[in-house]
């Protein structure tokens, strides 16, 4: 009876793409910027982890992943954060450019034939003596490197929201951007480095898609997991355990679909994809009251640097 | 600011931004190592060839891109995000298939028109769903919309699979609608519809309507400073935002019913090549204006099609016109600076000549309540 295993260790594969993008979000939320292109800087993170894989192995990779999605954050924060546009419009035209750039670079890269490139993917790690745990030991130990990335970020972004000083600018600044410059903090700095941070936990994100599950890139295979991770940061309520928890409800949500098959019942497929989204709206309705976003999320900063 | 220069202003940003993108297309095609002339020339000839090609590709595509460019318009001067166009676009023409695949074909243009009414049904519904939630649940709508622009993608997955399948049960598509419920061809021998003269119609009475009625002036109000518009004005803020996010998807699904009873005549999953996330653009770089989103739509239109042609012809990846989209919005995201810089920051606040004119987004972008 292997099923629920399998079922718990689909959960967690399925959840750490979406929670290292949504940590990432979490911060940046809390800053006051909501970043929509988080859908491209994803995209950007695979397609940047399949090219670099090739060159220097899929550790190395992911790295570069990371770091292709924090360029993509940086075009985010210059039209969003300097130039002071709507942080909506922009996040869209980001995920339009992510998306279009990486289906043109991957045909030019590698030519016309689907999935002409394929990777080895990361092993992976089992932790000793915890990974033979029954019904949760794959599932909690034996992972690829970044799930353990994703959960050790948890508790570390945590931290540095909650206990240091650049963590309660952040918040300050997504609280009331106008009173944080009036102590000396300065805004616009301060998105700056929660967007980058953002774009660097995307990267991560695709790279993970890639390098540790995937093995190749397909046009548009991020699918909407900047989405969901957006939906998660409301759901976990702009806190990283909030968002570690709504990660792994959204990565049983899809795993749901292996278990089912298993189970041999036979449901259309499009119920499961569906699904995700689906619950979401449904936690989002129902948590009504019980949660508060940053108060100045999603605000044009230009208006508080001038007034 | 005089008349001339406004209109100089609005002319001269988005041939600017259209200008700066195709440079940026050009210099991606070069890193890329394809022939830019060739490229730029299949580009062109695609979209504006011949009038066969005009009136076939570009004002065909010009037209779902319209409606839903119209969609996010109307929401956007609202201070409503639909970022749903594509969903609701969607949802439409699965209504509309619904209905025209089950009336009599003796019905004739009355029947398409039964398929029309229920595009822009069931566009308003799942607007309104959207709608609903932020009303009363406040879920933000950009989250909100994006979700249920995924979930009526899968659910036209399921229904071209089941309840909408052709009746032989092999295709991922409904049937075919028959050709007396089909909108009527304008010019023969193109597929050039007469759901082009309905978008444009659209376009002016939006126009009409947000320029002209009290509705139109409340809606904008509340889009412009919705604190001003409640306790000055005295508007019911919450009621008009509603209102304008369920007819801005209406029109949105008008779009999709247009599409299919002009253009594809069945439904199928990728009906929409996700014209509902182009609108963003077309709506932008008419500067939310009903009456310019006309052009804008054209011009849209003509990359897509244009990017077709690119395709077949220069062998150029389609994807590539994304990113001169992109950089389309991002150019005039950045001009609206760039203008303010240059010694009109008073539009930039809300107290000058009306926002909407000159500015991009809608001033109370996020609804602080």
């Amino acid at each position: 009876m292997n099923t629920l295993a399998d079922f718990l260790d689909a959960s967690v594969r399925s959840a750490t793409p979406l929670l290292l993008a949504a940590i990432g979000e979490t911060v940046s939320e809390r800053s006051g910027v909501i970043n929509v292109g988080l859908e491209g800087t994803i995209i950007v993170g695979c397609l940047a982890g399949l090219a670099a894989a090739t060159v220097v192995g899929p550790t190395g990779a992911l790295v570069v992943a990371g770091m292709a999605g924090l360029a993509l954050a940086l075009v985010f924060a210059v039209v969003a954060i300097w130039i002071g546009a709507d942080q909506i419009i922009t996040g869209t035209a980001i995920t339009m450019l992510g998306l279009g750039l990486t289906g043109t670079l991957y045909r030019v890269l590698y030519g016309d034939s689907g999935s002409a490139l394929s990777t080895p993917t990361l092993a992976p790690l089992g932790i000793p003596l915890l990974q033979d745990l029954p019904l949760i030991g794959h599932a909690l130990f034996r992972q690829p490197l970044p799930a353990y990335l994703a959960t050790a970020l948890v508790p570390a972004v945590w931290w540095w929201l909650n206990r240091t000083h650049s963590g309660l600018a952040i918040r300050a600044t997504g609280e009331n951007p106008a009173a944080a410059r009036s102590s000396g903090i300065s805004p616009r700095r301060v998105q700056t480095i929660a967007v980058l941070f953002g774009g660097l936990c995307g990267g991560l994100a695709g790279g993970t898609l890639v390098l540790a599950q995937v093995g190749t890139f397909a046009e548009g295979m991020s699918a909407g997991r900047g989405f969901i991770a957006i939906a998660i940061v409301a759901l976990g309520r702009w806190s990283p355990v909030g968002a570690a928890m709504a990660a792994l409800f959204f990565g049983m949500a899809s795993a749901l679909q292996f278990l089912f098959q298993a189970l041999d019942l036979n449901l259309p497929y499009q119920i499961f994809l569906a699904l995700p989204y689906l619950l979401t709206l449904l936690a989002l309705a129902l948590a009504k009251g019980r949660y508060r976003a940053p108060a100045a999320l999603g605000a044009r900063v230009r208006v508080v640097e001038l007034a | 600011m005089p008349a001339s220069m406004r209109v100089t202003r609005l002319l001269l940003e988005p041939v600017l931004a259209i200008m700066l993108s195709l440079v940026a297309l050009a210099v991606l095609l070069a890193v890329s190592g394809y022939s830019v002339p060739a490229a730029l020339s299949a580009l062109w000839h695609g979209a504006f060839g011949s009038w066969a090609v005009l009136a076939s590709g570009t004002l065909v595509r010009a037209t779902p891109l319209l409606f839903a460019g119209l969609a996010v318009a109307v929401a956007f001067r609202a201070g409503i995000l639909n970022i749903g166009a594509e969903g609701q676009l969607l949802a439409g023409a699965a209504a509309a298939t619904a209905v025209a695949v089950t009336v009599s074909p003796q019905l004739g243009l009355a029947g398409a028109g039964l398929a029309l009414v229920a595009g822009v049904a069931a566009g308003g519904l799942w607007a309104g769903i959207a709608a609903f939630l932020r009303q009363q649940f406040g879920v933000l709508e950009v989250i909100s919309t994006i979700m249920l622009n995924v979930i009526m993608l899968h659910l036209t997955g399921l229904l071209v699979r089941g309840p909408l399948q052709e009746p032989t049960a092999t295709f991922p598509q409904s049937a075919l609608i028959d050709q007396a419920l089909r909108l009527p061809r304008l010019v023969p021998g193109t597929r050039l519809h007469a759901g082009v003269v309905l978008a444009v119609c659209s376009a002016l009475l939006v126009w009409w309507f947000l320029r002209s009625t009290a509705r139109g002036f409340r809606l904008r109000m509340t889009g412009a400073n919705p604190r001003a518009a409640a306790s000055a004005g005295g508007i019911h803020v919450a009621r008009v935002a509603t209102s304008a996010f369920i007819a801005s998807g209406a029109i949105a699904g008008l779009g999709g019913a247009v599409e299919v009873t002009g253009v594809t005549f069945a439904l199928y999953e990728n009906l929409s090549p996700g014209y509902g996330y182009t609108a963003i653009a077309v709506a932008l770089l008419a500067r939310l204006n009903p009456m310019a989103a006309i052009g804008s739509a054209v011009v849209f239109g003509a990359l897509e099609a244009g990017a077709a042609a690119m395709q077949r012809d220069a062998q150029v990846p389609a994807g590539m016109v994304g990113v001169a989209e992109a950089c389309v919005i991002l150019v005039l995201l950045a001009s609206e600076w760039i203008g303010a810089r240059a010694g009109r920051i008073s539009t930039l606040f809300w107290g000058g000549p009306p926002p909407t004119q000159h500015s991009v987004t809608p001033s109370a972008a996020v609804d602080p309540a």
